[in-house]
């Protein structure tokens, strides 16, 4: 039986939750309007919230100095690229884990899961001297293999808790209908854990996108994407937080915007099989 | 005839195609701060000069300190010329990562390189780096709240004079405090302060055999006086006070005095970015009465080129174009001597129209008292004023700064730091093989 909430009850929880999301998204907000600052105001004691000149000052300094496209469209390819190539190979590695187990399954599933737990800069000399053999320093197609190597690990266990939730017997009749196993992912497991799938692209998009370890250590020119884009206004010497949030908020725009039109589908993949 | 044209058409795209293969590129790493911008601004210039057109990798500095560290090590290849500064530009010569800056052109004029900044570039005599500019550090004061105070700062003042000024100008009700110091932790920030600081108290990080020093009483006092200072006079938090945040309290005139880089000055007297830009004075960096050393560094962003590259000769054309004399008159001709880069040439200091600059001699001052090769009283096997140019510094110095700032914060004493400093820095060079 639904349990009965009063009216006031759930005003309160609505204000906790904007209260709480707020909090969560002020941060952002706060860069954002820093962005529209002079440098003076930016740094300003106690600091200013609202009243101040607004001005496009930074954006267009940023705009001058920086090719703003060249960054974002590696950002593009690099997240979307690694994303998708993560997928293609956790979609079967899942479905074998999640249908066909072996004893070790769970083993592998927490062998994978701990490559996560070496610190990245563990492993940066071996993966340089690898990329200046292979010729893939500064190069896109190497940060798209290096960064689905990093986020395989997430893809698969996410989808393979999606695919769990799937009752195995659907895939079973499809089988006894005479589907093959390219058929039996495609058409029919495929389309059910759609939301699932449509979390995880989602949510590694993200980690891709604002991955700053390696897309630093490995590009100079040609493959920098928006982290190196932020990293080069950022300064220990000078204070350029104006500058510095007009370019933060340039890099995060298009993630934020993805985000906002996606999140009934981030949402919804992310509480998928949460109530039965 | 359609055949001719379009064999015309491909031989036109074959030689297009050639001479863009052919045309050179060269890539730099280099810092975020307001110089280098300003020269990536003049680049075309230098392009149009030579047909050398050039690529800039720009980031933040521990960012590309990790970054050209990893490529030069590993022989990557991956830039034609790297900012690097005085800590790391002695080291990597020495082991044979950097190319000799030698046969440079007489109009370049290499002996117009300030002696301290070439000393400090240099290994075995051996120029490895150009200095794009340099810097020492100094006291930047209000004027006005000097006078407030019925105090006057002399040239060259004392740390007893700084911590009774500072005291005079502390106004808690008015958010002014009388000194604002880097308490940050890191080797090139509060690590970078403590250590001059130490200095002028006579300390010293190792003695002839590379033994820690932390245990002598030099240390003990300079940490002791810098605490106790600070607790009286300086802003709260100042524990996790970088150059940056200090900058912002004195320009927004909630400090009396601010004693660090000299590039500081520019920004502190431009009444674009400072409130108080038309009431700063300069004065030497301070010492303890008697003893004769001051708390003033010796650094430089400098421009050097890694073995190996395929364009040693471009790299140099390119160097010598942007630390040149010509390139200072370009910045000053259109932005003005005070915007132009500093501490690099003698020459800078004998033009007129820089020497009206306020900050001008002083800086230069700075810069001539700082000796690298004696930094501290007593004598040391190291060279570096506010580093030791030994490769395993930086990983010591930050540890140790990270225990110096827990003192600032309150928690732990002067004593446990200092002994917590010794046993990192023995056990660190133990292992190092010292």
């Amino acid at each position: 039986m639904a349990r009965a909430v009063t009216a006031n009850r759930k005003m309160i929880n609505t204000a906790i939750a904007w209260a709480v999301g707020l909090l969560i998204f002020f941060p952002i907000l706060w860069t954002i309007l820093t962005s529209f600052k002079t440098e003076a105001q930016a740094i300003a004691s106690p600091p200013i919230f609202l009243g101040f000149d607004w001005t496009l000052e930074n954006y267009s300094i940023v705009q001058e100095r920086s090719d703003y496209m060249r960054f974002l469209w590696n950002s593009v390819i690099i997240a979307g690229g690694s994303t998708l190539l993560g997928i293609i190979i956790a979609v079967p590695a899942a479905w074998s884990m999640a249908f066909v187990p072996s004893k070790r399954t769970k083993d592998i599933l927490l062998w994978m899961l701990s490559t996560k737990m070496l610190p990245a800069v563990g492993v940066l000399y071996p993966i340089y001297l690898l990329f200046i053999n292979l010729g893939l320093l500064d190069s896109r197609f190497g940060l798209v293999m290096v960064i689905m190597l990093i986020n395989l690990p997430i893809i698969v266990w996410m989808l393979y808790t999606y695919f769990r939730e799937i009752p195995g017997e659907i895939l079973e009749a499809a089988r006894m209908d005479g589907a093959t196993l390219k058929e039996e992912i495609l058409y029919v497991l495929t389309p059910m854990a759609v939301p699932g799938i449509a979390s995880t692209v989602l949510l590694n998009f993200i980690l891709a996108w604002n991955e700053a370890f390696w897309t630093l250590n490995l590009t100079a020119v040609d493959a920098a994407p928006l982290t190196a884009f932020i990293a080069s206004y950022s300064s220990p010497e000078g204070l350029f937080f104006a500058k510095l949030s007009a370019a933060s908020t340039m890099a995060i725009a298009p993630i934020l915007i993805l985000g906002w039109f996606s999140q009934k589908q981030l949402v919804r993949g992310l509480t998928f099989g949460a109530v039965k | 005839m359609y055949l001719k044209n379009a064999l015309r058409a491909a031989t036109a795209l074959t030689v297009a195609a050639t001479a863009s293969a052919h045309a050179q590129s060269l890539t730099i790493a280099t810092v975020n701060n307001g110089d280098m911008i300003r020269m990536q601004g003049y680049t075309d210039q230098f392009t149009e000069q030579t047909g050398i057109e050039v690529e800039w990798v720009t980031l933040e500095e521990n960012v590309l300190r990790q970054r050209v560290t990893t490529d030069i090590t590993t022989k990557g290849g991956q830039f034609d010329i790297m900012t690097i500064g005085m800590y790391e530009t002695p080291i990597w010569g020495a082991n044979g990562w950097l190319v000799p800056l030698t046969g440079l052109s007489d109009d370049y004029d290499v002996d117009d390189i300030l002696p301290a900044m070439r000393n400090g570039l240099s290994h075995d005599g051996t120029l490895y780096a150009a200095p794009f500019y340099g810097e020492s550090s100094m006291v930047m004061y209000r004027t006005d709240l000097m006078e407030a105070a019925g105090l006057e700062m002399p040239d060259a003042p004392t740390w007893e004079f700084i911590r009774e000024a500072a005291a005079a100008m502390t106004d808690r009700d008015n958010d002014i405090n009388g000194i604002c110091l880097r308490g940050k932790a890191g080797w090139g920030e509060g690590g970078a302060f403590i250590t001059v600081t130490g200095n002028s108290f006579g300390a010293r990080w190792f003695d002839e055999d590379w033994k820690a020093q932390f245990d002598q009483p030099q240390w003990k006092e300079a940490l002791s006086f810098f605490v106790d200072m600070m607790a009286e006079s300086g802003p709260a938090g100042y524990a996790t006070n970088g150059f940056n945040e200090n900058l912002s309290l004195f320009q927004q005139g909630k400090c009396g005095m601010w004693i660090d880089a000299t590039v500081a000055a520019s920004f502190v007297t431009n009444p674009s970015d400072s409130t108080v830009a038309d009431k700063v004075g300069f004065a030497l960096a301070p010492n303890k009465d008697g003893v004769d050393r001051r708390a003033n560094w010796l650094w430089a962003w400098a421009l050097a080129i890694p073995a190996g590259t395929q364009q040693e000769a471009e790299a140099k054309q390119f160097i010598e174009w942007a630390t040149s004399k010509a390139y200072i008159e370009l910045v000053a001709a259109n932005e003005g001597w005070a915007n132009v880069p500093p501490g690099a040439r003698t020459s800078l200091y004998e033009t007129a129209e820089y020497q009206a600059v306020p900050f001008a001699q002083k800086t230069l001052d700075s810069i001539n008292a700082a000796d690298p090769t004696n930094p501290t009283v007593d004598p040391v096997p190291y060279v570096g004023i506010q580093f030791v140019a030994i490769p395993e510094f930086a990983g010591i110095a930050t540890q140790v700064s990270q225990e110096f700032s827990a003192v600032y914060a309150g928690q732990q004493s002067v004593d446990e730091a200092l002994a917590k400093a010794q046993a990192i820095t023995t056990e660190e060079m133990e292992a190092a093989g010292y």
